[in-house]
């Protein structure tokens, strides 16, 4: 799908510009696919590209992108994947890269369109786990009535390309009182022989006292450059627990640009881990929304970034009622010429008094190379609040160096083991037990440290 | 609590309190600017050309920048340049020897604030530079200073005396193009100090200038420029207030400290005062100020201590750059805002050279609709080994329709580098003021005590006569206030 630009007016500034084979992609979609499209569908993407048409991709002066360069990504020619590339994909191998979590459902989305859904027989009654193009069919009311329902895509030209061109994804769906006792596992692939941009979409609705674990891992069959570009929106009724997590291990040649919504009503309770290492330019966007008392929110991510990669993490907790606890905890590890970016905001409004909210960020720099630039902000327009952040960024502990090797261990090998302690203190926090074990291996294997 | 909601009504409905008008003549351009306006102002002050074309360079560029206007907590009411005088001056007068012979009316003024400049020279030996709106006209102690070499005086003085110091300064630290409101500077510029300070000299006194704004509808454009030599200490003071007013009133001056051989120490403290504006948020200052530091010379260090109680908008990030190796930057900050008074202000610490140190503590109390914005950069290049930071924001927040913001930037690239950031906002706590209460303190005694107790660390920072002034300040600013 690589269409020329040539036909815009050179006046327009590039980064506007780059969005026209996105919009063409959009129009020869429209040309397949509309016909299917229900109203609301159809109004909503139509306006998604309007709006996109409108702004363009980040310019180099936009505040929000602002150590994020979008040229990179903009600049590669994408072919728009379709649902016929799923088939020639060695499934079974490329799965075996991901952590395998016993008695999961497990669904497989291969350049954003869901392949299989395996072990969902015996679900609980009333739930809903399925593709989101079959979703869109069969339980289409159900779908339009959380249609972009609180995620403001308005500024956000990734979540506005995304709502354009998706076309599948996954639907998840918890009725009243539902407990899950298996994990939900989403497994998301890409393939990229040649560039190719993919657009999956997920709907997560839990309804009131519902509660499931739920794990997204991101891999790619194999190094070339995926352009993925995700959405998914989390709707959390009153009660609701949801014990999130995301591991993204994509190519190191590739491009990952994902919006996470999360919306909490009263007393539901969100906790997320965010596992990022993959990928050549990454930026995930995520937004909490406590919009109903005593929602708590835990966000936690892990970074790992070398080479001349960049993953950029923009979080917003926004506590729009009383009494809301938030809990953020996120650690880089910088090597090589990396680049970690992160911009935690907290927004207090008004009325959300009582609100307690802490923020850590924790960077371990450890090359000449590498950068870090972080940006934690507090926005708190209440008084009564009690609300932390704080961030450093630095190398290991002299003493805690001198400390090991004076019991005998060596340098690297006490650097190891710090480097080590920094990363496990976010993953001993991952209650799934199968993927805590797990990660807590590839990590001791990463810097030759024996298991203990 | 019935008297925290009565104090809270009545910090609210407290006027400003150095709201006078001095009826002084006064020599004004008329409102305008153009080319000619700035070769007016130049030639008024019998500049020389090299200086004048300066000014037309900053002007010419100054005309292809776009204003700046993308603060996300500031409201700021469209500026009309065109409807700004851009000099006033009093009328010249003969030369003064003595403080008898400064203007009676200009006197009372002083008086009023309680900064008599008979008072001044009698506490511990300060010498005041006197700026009335934009030019000076008493200045002394000024034959101490030169016995050691030190060179204090007005701008334009400095530009008549010793033109090569101020041209080889002049705009090496914030040039004429850095900013919107700096460029303007550039371009119109009225006066200000100038502070050189030779090799191995230690200033043995606090040097203070004490601004006010008068003239109606006068924009003011100082420029101060504070240069140290190898082995130099200085300590300046600055202090302002405004007279009420109901025009907003543009102020956009320029600071460059220089800190320029080894062991250099500059240290440059603010009590910002000016007409905040009234309940309804009419009227007021608005202050955009440049300042910056260069330490240039190794173990150099330049120290920025402000206490902000006044504008209706602060706009000022001042800076330092640590350019020379274990080159040492600070910045204590204390902001209040309250009735609709906005602050957006913060500092830079840009570390080039190795083992450079900065530290950051920054205190803002935010109280009615006041908006209070921490904005600050902590900046580490790749050859800063071993540089180390450690910054401090704490915000309070009295009453429930104010802001408490902090939009830290940390960008680092070295790996031997520390820096620390951490950030709380709070409210006074019940108990605190409970505990006060219940052994006989007031509540509003109590208020006052808590806020001066979270902002010590910056006050700690002040030359003694000036944290007692500051604590003052911000005493009478929350006065019956706060619960």
């Amino acid at each position: 799908m690589s269409s020329t630009t040539k036909s815009v007016s050179t006046t327009t500034p590039p980064h506007r510009q780059a969005v026209q084979p996105y919009v063409d992609a959009f129009t020869t979609l429209e040309r397949s696919q509309g016909a299917v499209w229900r109203p609301a569908v159809r109004y909503l993407k139509k306006a998604a590209i309007a709006r996109l048409s409108a702004i363009g991709f980040p310019g180099p002066r936009d505040e929000e992108f602002r150590f994020t360069p979008t040229a990179p990504l903009w600049q590669t020619n994408f072919q728009m994947a379709d649902a016929a590339c799923v088939d020639h994909v060695d499934v079974d191998s490329a799965l075996s890269q991901a952590v395998s979590i016993p008695d999961a459902v497990q669904v497989v989305v291969i350049d954003g369109f869901c392949a299989r859904i395996m072990g969902h027989a015996d679900l609980p009654k009333g739930m809903i786990i399925t593709s989101l193009a079959k979703a869109m069919v069969e339980h289409a009311d159900l779908v339009e009535g959380y249609l972009n329902k609180h995620l403001k895509t308005d500024r956000m030209p990734f979540a506005l390309l995304n709502t354009a061109l998706f076309e599948d994804g996954v639907f998840i769906y918890l009725p009243d009182q539902c407990v899950v006792e298996r994990p939900i596992h989403l497994i998301f692939l890409s393939t990229a022989d040649q560039p190719r941009a993919h657009f999956p979409r997920q709907w997560f609705v839990a309804k009131e006292g519902s509660q499931a674990t739920l794990l997204e891992t991101h891999l790619s069959v194999d190094e070339g450059i995926p352009f993925t570009n995700g959405v998914s929106e989390y709707h959390l009724e009153p009660g609701a627990y949801i014990d999130h997590y995301q591991v993204q291990r994509t190519s190191r040649n590739g491009f990952h640009f994902t919006t996470q919504h999360v919306h909490l009503a009263q007393k539901s309770q969100w906790r997320s881990h965010l596992l990022h290492w993959g990928g050549r330019l990454v930026r995930n966007d995520v937004i909490a929304v406590l919009d109903g008392e005593y929602a708590e929110c835990t966000i936690n991510g892990l970074v790992h970034v070398d080479g001349q990669r960049l993953i950029d993490h923009h979080t917003a907790i926004d506590h729009a009622q009383p009494n809301c606890p938030s809990h953020e905890l996120f650690k880089h590890v910088v090597d090589g010429e990396g680049q970690a970016v992160f911009n935690g905001k907290i927004f207090v409004r008004q009325d959300a008094q009582k609100t307690d909210a802490k923020q850590t960020n924790q960077t371990l720099l450890l090359s000449p190379d590498g950068r870090v630039l972080t940006k934690p902000q507090l926005e708190i327009f209440a008084d009564d609040v009690k609300c932390t952040h704080g961030a450093t960024v630095g190398q290991l502990e002299e003493d805690a160096l001198f400390y090991l090797r004076s019991r005998g261990l060596g340098q690297q090998q006490a650097q190891a083991l710090l480097t080590f302690a920094f990363a496990n203190d976010i993953i001993h926090r991952i209650h799934l037990t199968a993927l805590r074990e797990a990660l807590e291996h590839q990590l001791l294997a990463v810097h030759h440290l024996p298991e203990e | 609590m019935p008297t925290s909601t009565q104090t809270i009504a009545e910090l609210a409905n407290r006027e400003y309190k150095e709201g006078f008008f001095t009826a002084i003549e006064s020599d004004t351009l008329p409102k305008g600017l153009n080319e000619e306006t700035i070769r007016q102002i130049s030639a008024k002050k019998q500049e020389p050309d090299w200086l004048c074309a300066w000014r037309l360079k900053a002007f010419e560029h100054w005309r292809t920048m776009e204003e700046p206007r993308w603060w996300p907590n500031l409201k700021i009411a469209p500026i009309d340049y065109q409807a700004i005088s851009y000099y006033s001056a009093p009328k010249p007068r003969k030369q003064l020897e003595s403080m008898e012979e400064v203007d009676p009316e200009l006197r009372q003024t002083f008086e009023k604030l309680g900064i008599s400049l008979e008072e001044q020279k009698r506490l511990a030996g300060v010498a005041v530079d006197a700026v009335f709106d934009s030019v000076s006209v008493a200045t002394t102690y000024k034959e101490t200073l030169k016995e050691k070499g030190i060179l204090f005086c007005s701008f334009s003085e400095a530009v008549r005396e010793h033109p090569e110091l101020v041209r080889k300064y002049l705009g090496s630290v914030v040039p004429y193009n850095d900013n919107f409101f700096a460029t303007l500077n550039s371009a119109v510029f009225s006066d200000g100090s100038f502070v050189f300070v030779p090799k191995g000299v230690h200033c043995p006194m606090e040097l203070s200038t004490y601004f006010r704004i008068n003239a109606a509808e006068t924009g003011q454009f100082e420029r101060t420029l504070i240069v140290a030599e190898e082995g130099a200490y200085v300590s300046y003071l600055e202090g302002c207030t405004a007279p009420m007013r109901d025009e907003n009133q543009l102020h956009a001056a320029v600071v460059e400290l220089i800190a320029v051989g080894d062991d250099a120490q500059i240290k440059y403290s603010t009590v910002q005062n000016w007409y905040p504006g009234d309940k309804e948020g009419r009227g007021g200052i608005y202050n955009f100020v440049t300042k910056r530091g260069a330490c240039r010379g190794r173990r150099s260090k330049i120290s920025w201590t402000q206490v902000e109680t006044g504008s209706a908008i602060t706009w000022k990030y001042p800076s330092v750059i640590l350019q020379g190796d274990h080159a040492v930057g600070e910045f204590y900050s204390v902001a209040l805002t309250k009735n609709r008074q906005q602050a957006d202000t913060g500092t830079k610490m840009i570390h080039i050279g190795k083992h450079t140190k900065s530290t950051i503590v920054s205190k803002g109390i935010s109280a009615g609709e006041g908006q209070n914005t921490y904005r600050g950069e902590v900046k580490v290049l790749k050859g800063a080994d071993h540089a180390r930071n450690y910054s401090q924001c704490d915000s309070m927040l009295l009453g429930d329709r104010c802001g408490a913001h902090t939009f830290p930037y940390i960008d680092v690239r070295n790996p031997s580098a520390r820096v620390e950031h951490e950030a709380s906002t709070s409210k006074i706590g019940e108990d605190q003021i409970f505990y006060c209460k219940q052994r006989g303190i007031s509540a509003e005694d109590a208020v006052s005590l808590i806020v001066n107790g979270f902002c010590k660390e910056v006050f700690r920072e002040l030359p003694m006569e000036f944290a007692v002034e500051a604590q003052k300040l911000l005493g009478v600013s929350l006065e019956g206030s706060v619960g």
